[in-house]
């Protein structure tokens, strides 16, 4: 059905996803937490930079990640002489490209379902004497679980079809940093491409398709489940 | 005890306030906004007040001026919510034991102890929101009392539910009353709370304590507005079923201040009961008078005349206090009786005047627990 090259790009797509969303989910978690409960004076240039991505040419983003992540860059460099890690150019910087694109979404979605969580609840569990971190694990975490995996899968799918910022950032590496969409623009832009393009096109569909159909199922479940 | 001084500016009003919970239930009572749930929410650590010092049992939980702070979940304050606030992702189980898994081990009911007081057996395997509200009410106490508390504050538990599921729980909390249980503080605007519940009666408004002191001494007070301009102004008694007289019909009820007969009543002899005699269902006779259908005819000495005021601008109060006059009790049991000012001059009413009280038995009778 698909060639071997083409599996690769949509394994490759799956695993960038995957990792963008491993990545961004905990620091999705404390910003939703920040953003939600919080008072403090940074709080609406932290909730601008959240969301620039979501209002910005995602080539902008890939750009600027490039010049904080590029090897000569002062993030870049830093992880190259003390770690040895090159983001750029590589599966991993594909996934961090992808997660900044679909932090917003995440961010988003985790909070709207953390603002319907009554603090009053959190209060009774410290009265029971649940201290902060107990709270947030048996209480908060749990009462704001269908926005963190909605989040999580909304954010899943939509890194599938990342573009402008990996390319810009990654470039399109067939194997390392070649993801679908990706794929699908180098087919279009070769002689005899039309089949592939074709097929990883009607790929990419069927994958957002299931995205969004797991996260409503998964909302509906925990919907019940809480109650 | 619970010994409890704040102070805290808010937009609308400061609430400043100092008071005792010794022990048993101590009543906060007022109208909607007087500070009761912010003194609660103080007490449990919720809100920093401005200035202040919240001690219990000699330990020390909160001194701004010391800059002590305990934070809640250190404190060890059940608190039963107005909303119940149990934890809807979790069973009623896992809800009674949330508390109970996060105390430091020691003395305290057991879970088997807390469902049966409670009746909540068949609730355990059940979530929050499959409940009525009565059930969740129980349920949140017996997760408060479960954590083992050093105290237990109750905030107006009660004013969410129907007159029916508010009967169906009053029992309980009369039970958990006459165990020696942690000093109880019970945040309510509804008298009839207070009436069968409490031991102590903190009376606030806007954010100030206008009285504070056992219930019996409270209610005999007649320079209260918030308690002698209701209706059924009057004093409060702690009565113990002495006997029942089945053939009569009659139930004799005892207090310090000597026995009263009502209609029989169901409970065993020894059972404790709050009584509210009002003053207007109290009569005044200078001698003992005969053929009369009124059952309770105590000697009482008259200890002051105050006048009603707006709500009755033609009465006055008489404060009496009730046993023969050359046996004074050590805490002799007050009464309050509303009559005319004509009938003040017609009888010569002056303290240190002895007389008789008649009380109508048929104003006891509302009393029976539902």
């Amino acid at each position: 059905m698909l060639t071997p090259d083409e599996w690769q790009a949509v394994r490759l797509s799956l695993r960038v996803a995957l990792w963008s969303v491993g990545f961004a989910l905990p620091l999705a978690i404390g910003a939703a937490i920040l953003l939600s409960r919080r008072r403090f004076w940074g709080r609406p240039v932290l909730d601008a930079m959240v969301h620039v991505p979501l209002v910005l040419p995602p080539v902008v983003v890939g750009w600027a990640l490039l010049m904080l992540f590029g090897v000569r860059g002062p993030l870049g460099a830093w992880l190259l002489q003390n770690f040895g890690v090159r983001l750029v150019f590589t599966t991993a910087g594909a996934a961090l490209a992808t997660a900044v694109m679909s932090f917003p979404l995440m961010v988003r979605a985790i909070r709207l379902s953390l603002d319907a969580v009554d603090p009053g609840l959190e209060a009774a569990a410290q009265t029971l004497g649940a201290g902060p971190l107990d709270r947030f694990i048996t209480v908060t975490l749990p009462l704001m679980a269908p926005g963190v995996l909605s989040g999580a899968v909304v954010a899943f799918a939509a890194g599938l079809g990342e573009f402008g910022a990996v390319i810009t950032f990654a470039s399109s590496i067939p194997g390392q940093t070649q993801t679908l969409p990706l794929a699908i623009y180098a087919a279009t832009q070769m002689p005899g491409g039309e089949a592939t393009a074709a097929r990883l096109a009607a790929v990419s569909l069927g994958l957002a398709i299931t995205g969004l159909l797991l996260s409503e199922l998964i909302a509906r479940r925990l919907h019940r489940w809480l109650g | 005890m619970l010994g409890v001084t704040l102070r805290h500016r808010f937009p609308a009003f400061t609430l400043d306030v100092d008071f005792d919970a010794p022990g048993g239930i101590t009543a906060l009572f007022g109208p909607s906004g007087s500070g009761k749930s912010t003194v609660l929410l103080a007490i449990a650590g919720l809100l920093r007040p401005d200035a202040g010092r919240v001690s219990l049992d000699g330990v020390v939980l909160l001194d701004r001026a010391a800059g002590i702070w305990t934070p809640p979940h250190r404190r060890r304050c059940g608190v039963v919510f107005q909303d119940a606030r149990l934890l809807p992702h979790l069973t009623v189980l896992a809800n009674l034991n949330y508390g109970a898994r996060r105390a430091p081990p020691g003395p305290g009911p057991s879970l088997d102890d807390v469902v049966d007081l409670l009746g909540i057996a068949p609730l355990l395997t059940r979530r929050p929101r499959l409940l009525s509200g009565g059930e969740r009410q129980r349920v949140a106490l017996g997760r408060a009392l479960l954590s083992r508390p050093r105290a237990l504050l109750m905030d107006e538990p009660l004013s969410a539910l129907d007159a029916a599921r508010k009967a169906e729980i009053l029992p309980y909390f009369e039970r958990l009353r006459d165990t020696a249980g942690p000093p109880i503080v019970y945040v309510t605007h509804a008298m009839d709370e207070v009436d069968r519940l409490a031991d102590h009666l903190v009376l606030l408004d806007a954010g100030r304590v206008l009285a504070s002191g056992p219930i019996e001494e409270v209610t005999a007070r007649t320079d209260l507005p918030a308690l002698s301009a209701r209706r059924d102004a009057g004093t409060v008694l702690t009565v113990t079923i002495l006997a029942h007289d089945p053939a009569r019909g009659l139930t004799t009820l005892s207090f310090s201040g000597g026995e009263l007969w009502v209609p029989l009543r169901a409970e065993a002899p020894g059972t404790r009961h709050r009584l509210r005699i009002p003053a207007r269902d109290v009569a005044l006779a200078l001698t003992r008078p005969d053929g009369l259908s009124h059952h309770n005819v105590l000697p009482a000495t008259v200890i002051g005349v105050a006048p009603v005021g707006p709500t009755g601008p033609h009465e006055a109060f008489v404060t009496l206090a009730l046993g023969p006059a050359r046996l004074p009790a050590r805490l002799p049991a007050r009464l309050l009786a509303r009559v005319t000012v004509d009938a003040v001059q017609r009888l010569g009413l002056v303290p240190g005047m002895a007389l008789f009280t008649l009380v109508k038995s048929v104003a006891l009778g509302a009393e029976r627990p539902a």
